[in-house]
């Protein structure tokens, strides 16, 4: 397991990181979102070590992390950075003998991952003459060379197409399922909903939600129904422990006190005339996002 | 899982500096660049020996009693001729630089020319005033001014050009991001020295090929006494160049860490090649003065062409060369300490160009 504790660095007068602190645990994938400049990167750069922190700490398995297991971590910068002219394969091999692999296992190593990234046809082609699409996915191979403990990826889908998404998602997987921490950021909350197992959520520099993503959704979800009735539900309004929040005809949306109102109503509209729909209203992530970094 | 182990300083240095050799080697501008240098110092040796063996005597026509007269200098090439007419058409189709004849005055002859004097003639048939000098210089002043112009313009050259791919390749390592990945990989230190080092073996190489060259294409060319006066220069020539390379490696190292952009990277390097340009020029209008080329041979930039000429003309103590190359490597040692700094600082910083003294303050 991953973890931090309250996490501080600024640059020059500007505090970027505020106390951060969370855990990402092994064998989960956890997303981590943030609108633009709310310090995922900086962060990102932190646990791997590019930037030192001002203070805070940051363990492994319960012990600081030192520079020999960073050098284990495997890291997919936001801004895409491999060589435009050197050749896919070389550069992986090249990465991977920078972290100790021998020749020997480096090239067995980026082999296997390319072709599993669908990249096997164009090993031997430099990077620049690769779609931005496929130069993702190299990228990702790059991240994942040397059989990482710890993997930590900026942005690893933006401008992949929903099969690149599926393929990179695949590997990602089976990767996080051999027990490895996965951290992944991203800006496109739709995917993280469907792919982490567990959430942060940062704005302005501070940590605003951690957690599994369902115990995040249940913490930010209020006690919301959608109602509909083929009838008048004006009812509702003098219902007490009901806060009606929308109202049209034999429609309404609204809060209650306790689960228990919750099913007072549903009897009385079942009583009343017949019910269309009755449902928890579950909010989805970017609503969840929207009311927590506010 | 397998775990690795990543490889300590050395190793890592060595796998960034054969990455960077291997890259430059498939470079085919590099290759191509290279082997025009060569071509041009085998040529510039082959066409001092054609010039050297072309000083042939001057070819004149004699007639009669002249034959003898011209003959007795052994300076010229004669041509006999039967008559002063036959002589002079000689002259005319330009076959002769001048026709010498038999005259009444104190010499005895006549000498004719075409449209001037034929001075060279003339003063070959002159008696001339016994000469003394009395600090004669053993050196030919134009294979002086030459060997100047070599050391000069190599060193220049070959710095120019590695330095300038140094910075590009930090730039494009800033550019394209990759340094984020190397940065979480390997020491900084080791990504600086690899790159330094994969360039200078290459330059380095580059100059002992060159020196090779040189040398082989002097003994080729039966220019042996040449050789034997360069030989030990050259030498030197190569053992400072490694030093001050190294130095000027670190500041482009340094200058590219500055900028983010391709497009802002002459901006950077503009006042290292202003530092390059001074010695260049230096020697080009120096070369004849020995007080400014012991200046030029002591200060760490000019020294790599000041200190080998000033060997080469014979006006340097043995100790001289010495005691410049231990102040070139202590300069070497401070600025690989100050541009490791500049560059460790300059990594990760992107958009506008970083201010010196930014990038000189702790990190």
């Amino acid at each position: 397991m991953l973890e931090l504790t309250a996490v501080n660095r600024s640059f020059g007068e500007r505090r970027v990181l505020k106390d951060v602190s969370f855990s990402v645990a092994g064998g989960r994938m956890t997303g981590f979102v943030g609108g633009n400049g709310a310090g995922k990167t900086t962060t990102m750069r932190v646990i791997l070590g590019v930037l030192a922190a001002d203070s805070g700490s940051i363990t492994l398995d319960g012990t600081p992390l030192t520079a020999q297991q960073r050098t284990r971590f495997g890291y997919m910068p936001e801004e895409r950075g491999l060589y435009p002219k050197m050749k896919v394969a070389e550069q992986i091999v090249y990465l991977g003998r920078l972290h100790g692999m021998s020749p020997a296992q480096a090239k067995g190593n980026t082999e296997s991952l390319l072709a599993r990234l669908g990249l096997g046809e164009r090993m031997d082609d430099t990077l620049e003459s690769l779609s931005l699409g496929n130069q993702q996915r190299a990228q990702i191979a790059a991240a994942l060379v040397h059989d990482p403990e710890v993997l930590v990826l900026d942005e690893p889908f933006s401008g992949l197409d929903p099969i690149a998404v599926e393929v990179v998602l695949n590997v990602l997987k089976d990767f996080a399922a051999t027990g490895a921490p996965v951290i992944f950021s991203s800006h496109q909350l739709d995917i993280v909903e469907r792919l982490c197992d567990d959430l942060v959520v940062i704005a302005d520099g501070e940590i605003r939600a951690h957690g599994s993503r369902e115990g995040v959704r249940a913490a930010h979800t209020s006690p919301r129904f959608e109602l509909q009735l083929d009838g008048d539900a004006g009812w509702l309004r003098s219902e007490p422990g009901v806060t009606v929040l929308d109202f049209d005809g034999g429609f309404a949306v609204f809060d209650v006190d306790s689960e228990s109102t919750a099913q007072r109503v549903l009897q009385r509209a079942i009583a009343t005339a017949p019910v269309l729909r009755f449902s928890p209203q579950v909010p989805s992530l970017s609503q969840i996002f929207k009311e927590v970094i506010q | 899982m397998t775990q690795y182990t990543t490889p300590t300083l050395l190793p890592a240095t060595w796998l960034v500096a054969e990455r960077e050799i291997r890259m430059r080697l498939r470079s085919k501008a590099f290759l191509v660049s290279s082997g025009i240098l060569l071509l041009l110092v085998l040529g510039s040796i082959i066409a001092m020996s054609i010039f050297g063996a072309n000083q042939s005597l001057p070819k004149v026509a004699a007639v009669g009693s002249a034959i003898s007269k011209v003959e007795a200098t052994k300076a010229f090439e004669v041509t006999e001729a039967a008559t002063v007419e036959e002589a002079e058409e000689l002259v005319r189709d330009e076959s002769v630089e001048a026709a010498v004849i038999p005259s009444e005055g104190a010499v005895g002859l006549t000498v004719i020319g075409l449209d001037e004097t034929p001075s060279s003639v003339v003063s070959l048939l002159s008696a001339a005033p016994q000469i003394e000098i009395l600090e004669p210089s053993d050196q030919n002043p134009g294979i002086v001014y030459l060997v100047a112009i070599a050391f000069g313009a190599l060193f220049l050259s070959s710095a120019l050009t590695f330095g300038t791919m140094i910075a590009q390749s930090v730039v494009e390592e800033k550019q394209t991001r990759i340094v984020e990945i190397l940065m979480a990989t390997v020491p900084v230190k080791a990504l600086l020295a690899g790159k330094i080092v994969g360039n200078s073996v290459l330059a380095f190489g580059q100059i002992i090929l060159i020196a090779l060259a040189a040398g082989i294409g002097l003994l080729a060319t039966g220019q042996n006494i040449l050789l034997g006066e360069v030989g030990p220069s050259i030498v030197w020539f190569v053992v400072f160049f490694a030093a001050g390379f190294v130095m000027l490696a670190a500041m482009f190292a340094a200058a590219g860490a500055l900028v983010s952009r391709q497009e802002d990277m002459n901006t950077s390097i503009t006042p290292i090649t202003m530092l390059l340009m001074v010695p260049y020029f230096a020697v080009i209008f120096f070369y004849d003065n020995p007080f400014v080329l012991a200046i030029m041979s002591y200060v760490p930039f000019s020294a790599p062409i000041g200190m080998p000429l000033r060997v080469f003309l014979g006006i340097a103590e043995w100790w001289e060369p010495l005691l410049s190359l231990v102040i070139l490597l202590a300069t070497t040692l401070a600025v690989i300490s100050l541009g490791s700094r500049i560059y460790e600082n300059g990594l990760l910083r992107t958009g506008a160009p970083v201010k010196l003294k930014d990038a000189l303050k702790k990190a």
